[in-house]
């Protein structure tokens, strides 16, 4: 396995274990679905497939470093593309495909936005949209089925791979966003290496592992811990579709269950769904005592939803010390930090006051109102962390501000945006997240910017704002977008607060249906809550600006 | 089980739907609206709908008739909470 003391063998992702002629008949992925069989691809399987895409793509001219796009459903066929892509040396990116609800003409504008500015060489995509996308793609668009008929045994027999170099990109993930501010975080295969070995330390990784996984390969978390770690480490994984699991997230439990799944990752939302959707008709005789970590990563954990996912899971088998928390970005290649295996993340019962006002993180006095924080664990072996004030000083443990982090494992670039500078210059790359340090582990209380977390996706208010100001109706320039915690569903709901002319309840009604159809329509979020409000009611700064703080503190206020 | 009257479960499903999933009581849904694709909620309020027939009206609708297909407006999820 690659570890800290194996990974002078590793040179690139080719050196993955998936890949090696050992063990052609290990699984290397089992798919499972609701309604169909299970498919299990073997290390032979794999090898095979990945090599008819390889030889596919070198026979469209696809050249070595040449981008290409791999938005499909998520499925088998898509992990072909991407190690198909990485065997022939292109730079493969996943990213979210078309679903029903998203206006093509809208997705294709993004799409040919990237397409421009990255240089796509290729699309891959679905048989059933790829000649929607070739209609108005500005770069070749290529189906499933077509590439992998595309070489002939001969030409596939005669395959030179392709060998890259160590600190050649390998792949790019890109970060959320819909109106052209799509960021391609490149990284090497050098870095991916150096962060899978440091994480299989954190983690405590064995041959034995299971990994089980529902999230989508175009987010970090889903395609470095879900996808890119079991491959590369040789551990089985259990894969499913993200559209799947949401509507049937029983299935996650069942996969747990017939494959003793030892791992999972999971956006603190998904244990509020796991713990209040999951009927007890389809829980009956599942057991989860195979696990060893449940890793909440990509929003901020919630004391409450592991709580709620403790008492419904316990008697399956769930216990508290299975509980675990990842603090991760795509631009660390994945994780930054991770509680140990076998113990529970610990809580910090702070002073809501001194943290509000003060950013301040003191233990609370027994009389005082507190805020409960879940740790995200020290850092992996390989990364360090610290936290910074606005003029970028160290600050002390328990005092708020930025989070700066350091590593071996970091995105070399921004794809093509030489003018975007990821780090400071002394080497630390600054995350946008605010938190401290206390006894040697990092919280995370909140962001520098006005991100909104909604079930996992980082949502930029900015882009919803400006769907909602093109809504007929809406007083242009008048709409603004926050996100809101919600207990139940164990994240943040989107918001929107629009000023519109007409005090017709019926007007009023069609353009509440009006911004949330042209919201899902645009950018595949759906949004909590409408409020629309006459002249007068938005708050701006002084210089005009339509404050989103002040917004949302006086519609909060106005809830209650 | 007992019968269902489908004017009772049609405004039952009305009210939840609106309160709970959209999270306007003055949305004013029509029964052939495209709740999901229109917008209006996440597919995973397809398995929180699930829970709620179960517990409302003690009918079990199993994984392969959650789909956005099938249940997508509030005519199609009258019909299947009827087929018990």
């Amino acid at each position: 396995m690659l570890t800290p003391e194996t990974r002078n063998a590793y040179h690139t992702l080719l050196d993955a274990a998936v890949l090696r002629p050992d063990q052609p008949d290990a699984s290397a992925i089992i798919f499972v679905a609701t309604d169909a069989q299970p498919i299990t691809i073997t290390r032979a399987d794999f090898q095979a497939r990945t090599l008819a895409y390889a030889a596919g793509l070198r026979k469209l001219g696809v050249q070595a470093g040449d981008l290409v796009i791999i938005a499909h459903l998520q499925n088998l066929e898509s992990i072909d593309a991407f190690w198909g892509a990485l065997r022939m040396g292109a730079i493969p990116s996943m990213f979210p495909t078309l679903t029903e609800k998203l206006d093509p003409d809208i997705y294709m504008r993004n799409m040919n936005a990237l397409v421009r500015r990255s240089g796509v060489r290729l699309i891959f995509t679905s048989d059933e949209f790829a000649p929607v996308l070739a209609r108005t793609a500005h770069c070749p668009v290529v189906g499933s089925s077509e590439l992998a008929g595309l070489a002939s045994a001969a030409e596939q027999a005669s395959f030179q791979p392709h060998t890259p170099g160590e600190d050649d990109i390998a792949f790019l993930q890109h970060s959320s966003g819909t109106t052209g501010l799509q960021k391609g975080v490149a990284l090497s295969h050098r870095a991916v290496l150096n962060q899978l070995a440091s994480y299989a330390r954190a983690i405590d990784l064995r041959p034995d592992d299971v990994i089980v996984s529902w999230l989508p390969l175009y987010h970090d978390m889903g395609l470095i811990a879900g996808f890119i770690q079991p491959l590369v480490q040789g551990i089985p994984l259990v894969l499913m579709s993200p559209f799947d699991w949401v509507r049937h997230p029983a299935l996650l439990l069942r996969a747990i269950h017939e494959y003793r799944g030892t791992l999972t990752w999971l956006p603190n939302f998904a244990y509020n769904h796991l713990a209040r959707r999951v009927r007890g008709h389809d829980l009956a005789g599942l057991r989860l005592g195979s696990m060893r970590m449940f890793i909440n990563c990509s929003e901020p954990a919630r004391h409450e939803s592991h709580q709620l996912f403790l008492q419904r899971f316990g008697d399956a088998g769930v216990r508290e010390e299975m509980l675990a928390v990842s603090y991760a970005m795509a631009e660390n290649t994945f994780a930054v930090t991770q509680t140990p295996p076998g113990r529970p993340p610990r809580l910090d019962i702070v002073s809501r006051q001194a943290l509000n006002e003060n950013r301040l993180a003191r233990p609370a006095t027994p009389d005082e109102a507190t805020t409960i924080l879940v740790s995200c664990g020290p850092t992996i072996p390989n990364t360090q962390a610290k936290v910074v004030d606005e003029a970028g000083r160290d600050l002390p443990e328990r005092r708020v501000g930025e989070i700066a982090i350091r590593s071996d494992c970091m995105l070399t670039g921004y794809y093509k945006r030489p003018d975007l500078q990821p780090f400071t210059e002394d080497g630390w790359y600054l995350t946008g997240d605010m938190g401290y340090i206390a006894d040697g582990e990092v919280y995370v209380v909140g962001r520098k910017k006005d991100l909104i977390i909604h079930a996992g996706k980082n949502i930029y208010p900015q882009d919803i704002e400006a769907i909602v100001n093109d809504v007929p109706g809406v007083h242009p320039g008048r709409a603004v977008v926050f996100g809101v915690p919600d207990e139940r569903e164990g994240t943040e709901l989107i918001v929107v607060v629009a000023e519109v002319d007409t005090d017709d309840p019926q007007e009023r009604k069609a353009i509440a249906r009006a911004i949330r159809q042209a919201v899902a329509r645009a950018s595949d979020v759906t949004v909590g809550y409408v409020t629309l409000v006459g002249p007068k009611w938005l708050i701006k700064t002084s210089s005009g600006k339509i404050a989103r703080g002040a917004n949302r503190e006086k519609w909060l206020r106005q809830q209650l | 089980m007992p019968n269902l009257d489908e004017t009772v479960v049609r405004e039952k499903l009305r009210t939840y739907i609106t309160h709970e999933l959209i999270r306007d009581p003055d949305y004013d849904l029509a029964d052939d609206e495209g709740i999901i694709t229109g917008g209006l909620m996440d597919s995973f309020a397809l398995a929180d709908f699930a829970v709620f027939v179960e517990r409302e009206f003690g009918v079990y609708i199993p994984d392969p008739d959650l789909t956005v297909e099938k249940m997508d407006t509030l005519n199609q999820m009258v019909a299947r909470v009827l087929k018990g």
